[in-house]
Formats: C-alpha cells, sequence, structure tokens
C-alpha cells in the first residue's frame, strides 16, 4: 500500500536580510533536506529541541509556508508544486491543531461558528446542514451541543484544544499536523486529549503527524518516530525501537535527559554538555559532534547521510 | 537537625471583583539545610502564589496574606518591617523564576546585575562586587565568564540566562532557594544540565531548595519530600518514594496514572495501546470553589461526606499524610 503522506527531500530556507536594501546576507535553513512517509491510519512523531525545524516542517507540509523545494505528496498527488486555486480542494484532505488553544482560536466568534467555518469555506452553505454537522462534531470530541453558543474565553483549556480538534476534523481530513496539541495543557487534561486524539484515529483511520517535545507523550501515541536536530533528520524508526535501542548519540542522550517520575531510578547514563547550535551558522560536518561524546574526526568535517542500519531503522551517523 | 525554613499556616487571599480569592490556605512545611522539598500541582493549584509568599512579593493590593509565618533560622519574615525584609531578600531567601528573561533586567549586563545585588548585601568595592559576579558565573559553568558578565541577557540563550539567574540568586549564598518552575521553559537536554548545577550547588553551599514544580519526573530526580496541592490547599505530603510507591490522595494517584512514560515501549509497565487512565473535569475556579473537599466532582470515591466537609489534613502512615476522607 502507497503512503499517504509521502515527503521527499523537504527543504525550508528562511532568508536573513540585513541593511537599508534588505539584501540577503544569510539564511536560516530550518528544514535541510528531510524525507519521510505516514501511512492511512498510523502516527509519525516527531521529536527535537527548540529551533530544530520541527514546527516548519509541520507547517511546510500543508503549504501553510512556501517549501523552498522539495515534494510532498498527498494520496498520491503532489502539492508542491500547485498554485493556491488548485490546492484549495486537497485542504480538505488535510488539517493542523496547534499548540496553544488560546491563541488560536479568534475571541469573538462563537465556537459552533469556528467549527462551522471550514464547513462554509468549503461549500456547505445550508445551514441547517452546518449546523447538525457542528452538534454531531461536537458529541464526537466530547463536548455539549449547548456549548456551541459559547465564546472561546468561557472554555478551558482542554475544552479549547477539543473545539480545535473538531474545526479539524470537520471537512473529514485523513491527515492532521498537530503541533505540541498537549503541551500547553495541565497533565490531568493531557490525557484525556491523547486519548481523544487517539479514539479518533482508530474510528476515522486519520493518519498524524505528531510534533512534540514531549518524549514521553511522543512514545505513547506514535506507531514510528523521526528525531530531528538542526533541520535534519538523525533517526527514523519504529517507536520499540527508537526507544529500546537508540542508535544515533543525540536520540540517546535526549533519552537519558528526560526526568522519570520514579525516585528508585539512578541514573545511568551520560547528560549531554552545551546548547543546541545557531541555525543560522550550524557547525560543519555533522551538526551534532560539538556535543557528541563519540565524536571523531571525520564527524567534523563531513556531513553523515541518513542510511539504513536495519530494515526499517535509519540513522545519519558515521559511526553505526 | 532543626529545619532551615518552617512555614506554617500560610494563608493568602486576593480581593477581586469577583469576591474573594483564597489561593493559599493553610499551607505548612519545612525543609533541612542542603535538602530539596517539592510542591506539585497543576495551574492554579496555589504554589507559585505560595512561593511568592515566602518571599513576601505578594502586591498588596489586591492580595494580602492574612496569617501564617515564614521563619528562617527562628526569624519570622511575617514580622520584620519591608526594609529588613528587603535586606534578608538575597541573603536569606532567594528565588528563580520560570522565564528568566523577565526577571533578568534587559539594559544592565550580567556583570552589572549580579554585582549590583552584592554591593546592597555586602560591604564590598566595585571591584570586589565585580570578581564576585564572575567568580559566580564560573561557578554555574558559564564558559568564559569574563566575556559573559559584560553581556546583555538577549546575548545569551535560555540555559545561560537561566544558569545566569542562579548566580544572582546564590551570589549572597542564602539559606533558602525559592525557584519556580526554574526548568520549565528550557528544553529537555539543558534541563538536565540546570537541574544538575542546582543539584551540585546545593550541595556545595548547603542550600534549603523549595521547588515549584508541575513535571512529577523533575520531582522524583530532585526532590527529597513532595508536597501536593489542589485548589489552594495540601492535599498530600510525604517523602519523595512514599509519594510515588503509595500515593494516598485520589489526586495524586490519578495524576500519577495519568502521565504517559518514556520506556513502556520497552514493555516496561503498560501496553503501547493502552489508554491513559484520565482524571475526568477540569480544576475549579478558585473562587468557585466546590463545597466540601475541593475535589470531590473529579474524584471517583466521593461520597457525601466529601461534597459537605472539607477534610482535614492528617497522617494516614508514618510521615505520610493526606487530606482524604477515603483513605
Amino acid at each position: 500500500m502507497a503512503p499517504l503522506i509521502e515527503v521527499t527531500d523537504l527543504k525550508k530556507h528562511f532568508p536573513i536580510r540585513k541593511g537599508l536594501l534588505r539584501r540577503v546576507v544569510g539564511n536560516v535553513h530550518a528544514v535541510d533536506g528531510i524525507s519521510f512517509s505516514i501511512n492511512q491510519g498510523e502516527t509519525l512523531g516527531l521529536v527535537g529541541e527548540s529551533g530544530c525545524g520541527k514546527t516548519t516542517v509541520g507547517r511546510t507540509v500543508l503549504r501553510l509556508i512556501e517549501p523552498t523545494s522539495g515534494s510532498v505528496k498527498v494520496d498520491g498527488d503532489d502539492i508542491a508544486g500547485l498554485s493556491k486555486a488548485e490546492l484549495r480542494p486537497l485542504r480538505k484532505r488535510m488539517q493542523i491543531v496547534f499548540q496553544d488553544p488560546f491563541s488560536s482560536l479568534n475571541p469573538r466568534i462563537r465556537a459552533g461558528d469556528i467549527v462551522g467555518e471550514p464547513l462554509l469555506v468549503h461549500g456547505v452553505s445550508s445551514k441547517q446542514e452546518r449546523h447538525a454537522r457542528v452538534e454531531q462534531l461536537f458529541a464526537r470530541v466530547g463536548l455539549r451541543p449547548q456549548q456551541m453558543n459559547n465564546y472561546p474565553h468561557q472554555f478551558s483549556g482542554g475544552q479549547r484544544q477539543r473545539v480545535s480538534i473538531a474545526r479539524a476534523l470537520a471537512l473529514d481530513p485523513g491527515f492532521i499536523v498537530a503541533d505540541e496539541p498537549v503541551s500547553a495543557l495541565d497533565v490531568s487534561i493531557q490525557a484525556q486529549v491523547i486519548n481523544l486524539l487517539m479514539d479518533l484515529q482508530r474510528d476515522m483511520k486519520l493518519s498524524y503527524l505528531f510534533i512534540s517535545h514531549n518524549l514521553a507523550v511522543v512514545e505513547h501515541i506514535s506507531h514510528r518516530v523521526a528525531v530531528m536536530y538542526l533541520g535534519r533528520i538523525v533517526e527514523y524508526t519504529d517507536k520499540t525501537t527508537l526507544f529500546a535501542r537508540p542508535q544515533h548519540p543525540y536520540t540517546e542522550a535526549l533519552l537519558a535527559a528526560v526526568p522519570l517520575p520514579d525516585p528508585g531510578l539512578k541514573r545511568t547514563t551520560h547528560r549531554v554538555d552545551g546548547d543546541v547550535p545557531s541555525p543560522i551558522r550550524p557547525p560543519p560536518g555533522c551538526h551534532f559532534h560539538p556535543r557528541c561524546r563519540y565524536a571523531e574526526a571525520r564527524c567534523r568535517v563531513e556531513a553523515p547521510a541518513l542510511r539504513e542500519i536495519a530494515p526499517g531503522h535509519q540513522v545519519a551517523c558515521h559511526l553505526r | 537537625m532543626a529545619p532551615v525554613l518552617e512555614v506554617s499556616g500560610l494563608t493568602t487571599v486576593f480581593h477581586t471583583r469577583r469576591g474573594l480569592v483564597r489561593a493559599v490556605q493553610d499551607v505548612s512545611f519545612s525543609v533541612n539545610a542542603g535538602e530539596t522539598l517539592a510542591i506539585v500541582g497543576e495551574s492554579g493549584c496555589g504554589k507559585t502564589i505560595t512561593a511568592l509568599s515566602l518571599m513576601r512579593l505578594i502586591p498588596r493590593p489586591p492580595g494580602e496574606i492574612t496569617a501564617g509565618s515564614v521563619k528562617i533560622g527562628g526569624r519570622d519574615l511575617m514580622q520584620v518591617d519591608e526594609a529588613t525584609m528587603r535586606k534578608m531578600r538575597g541573603s536569606e531567601i532567594a528565588m528563580i523564576f520560570q522565564e528568566p528573561m523577565t526577571a533578568l533586567n534587559p539594559l544592565l549586563t550580567i556583570g552589572r546585575q549580579i554585582s549590583e545585588m552584592v554591593m546592597m548585601h555586602e560591604n564590598l568595592s566595585r571591584r570586589a562586587a565585580r570578581d564576585r559576579a564572575v567568580e559566580m558565573l564560573q561557578h554555574v559553568r558559564i564558559p568564559e565568564p569574563e566575556r559573559r558578565a559584560r553581556e546583555y541577557p538577549h546575548q545569551m540563550s535560555g540555559g545561560m540566562r537561566q544558569r545566569a539567574m542562579i548566580a544572582m540568586a546564590l551570589a549572597c549564598k542564602p539559606k533558602v532557594l525559592v525557584a519556580d518552575e526554574p526548568t520549565t521553559a528550557l528544553d529537555v537536554t539543558i534541563q538536565a544540565q540546570i537541574l544538575d548545577l542546582i543539584g551540585d550547588l546545593q550541595r556545595e553551599f548547603g542550600t534549603a531548595v523549595v521547588l515549584i514544580t508541575h513535571d512529577l519526573g523533575v520531582v522524583a530526580e530532585t526532590a527529597k519530600r513532595v508536597v501536593v496541592m489542589y485548589a489552594g490547599r495540601k492535599v498530600e505530603e510525604a517523602p519523595v518514594a512514599d509519594i510515588f510507591n503509595g500515593p494516598l490522595h485520589p489526586y495524586m494517584r490519578g495524576l500519577l496514572a495519568s502521565i504517559p512514560r518514556v520506556g513502556s515501549a520497552r514493555g516496561l509497565n503498560v501496553s503501547p495501546d493502552e489508554r491513559l487512565q484520565e482524571i475526568p473535569g477540569i480544576v475549579p475556579p478558585l473562587n468557585e470553589l466546590p463545597i466540601g473537599c475541593a475535589f470531590n466532582p473529579r474524584c471517583l470515591q466521593s461520597d457525601d461526606r466529601c461534597r459537605a466537609t472539607i477534610p482535614p489534613f492528617e497522617p494516614k502512615q508514618p510521615d505520610h499524610f493526606a487530606a482524604c476522607f477515603q483513605v
């Protein structure tokens, strides 16, 4: 079966402009040639620290920002070269849920209208029909139909995220980019939203690109995981392999840094030193080498390619 | 060993247009030298207001500390005048915040901010204070401290700024450090570095740390003792191992069951497709608390008594306290 989403060598460079003439003096290589695929009904987790480009990946895949190069195929159709008008019908198939439910909902529009708006945009003009569909969506995400008349500020954080999810579901998409959807929520509310996302996936055969910095959440919800560092994927495999036998030194360091809610455990692994370098001037060779405790001379000059070290397990490291 | 910090019956309220908001009610705890006490809870549980109350940084009006004492080495911070309190902030008790960018002055160099604070507390010359600032930056493992001292906060990364704030907080060797979500804004690899740093400095200086956090992983790694807060009150308190291995209060039990854990894919604890346990409902707003136990509308075990009376905070096991009728 062909994957639902197929991303090949995606690049997004943001120009840095300086001076009176706003001349381009350099580029931020936010996304620097990454490829991945997502099957129907599958969740791909995309993890990495701030500034690694994971959010840019999510938005470029949906063409909310224009890619510099590369192709994005949705169900076989390459959307990278399409005009805005050509893209519009395809937008129904792919939606996004943002991190911050406080800034991604218009405070002056009633929740019911927020969820109904995609229907209006995509040609469901009968008011009754929209109302019925919105009511159904509210029930699906665990909100009461009476709440359709409420404004966003009358909802709690978790309920707002349910409104965002209902809006994303309105057009019956096959693919949803979830960009840190639970990061702004309290711990006891996170579980509610994660469970909802997983239930929806099972019932509607949804595919998710689940972007998060929270490794525990990613491990719980994903089928496969891609780890990003400074614009590149450094490791890409199924979740069990990734969390049980990480092969890239960065993945290893990332996992070692997560504090575990178990006071009996003693740390055995090494901590990683230093900060994430600036994506404007990433280090030469392997981007991770200044922080890597295994780095050799070769790592400082030659960027390792992402290659398969075992079936379905890709790693970008000279030493594996 | 006598505790360094003794808090008893701390109560802080806010007078708002929507009525009286009881943000912190009757909170007591104590911390020994060199130990960490974690206060955990979700947004709105009163943990940050507790921290600010310890520092006497509650804006008045609308806020007011209406009862309680905060004793450091036997001296009650609630009884001293403002001038004395100003002297004690920094030398007796200091605080670090979640977002270093908002706590540091963007117009002053890092070195200047630290030396200014040292000069306020100790009779040092400008040069000596400057040297102390550089020494502190070195202490918090900022590379090239001489150069960094001449930089402004915006020139530093988030992790570096947090280190600088720790350097400033510890420059006068306070007995108590209040850390309010010190790593929440940081990436996970940087968080690990900062937690290690706080631990090392704490051992070196013997500082008592009050760590405010919502991250149970951070609690398990750093704390000796844990206080769990819900809707402004303590609901559970015990040594860290007892809290994680045998939580008593239904809220804490639910919280621990609701977090996904790294390592479950390796076959630890849960099968991968298992649903997370949910705590139904939401944290109630502090001005609309339910009658009785504040947790009762979300609690599966609640009965008529829970809906009528606030359960007393009492020992349930040796050195393990909880406020619940059902345990």
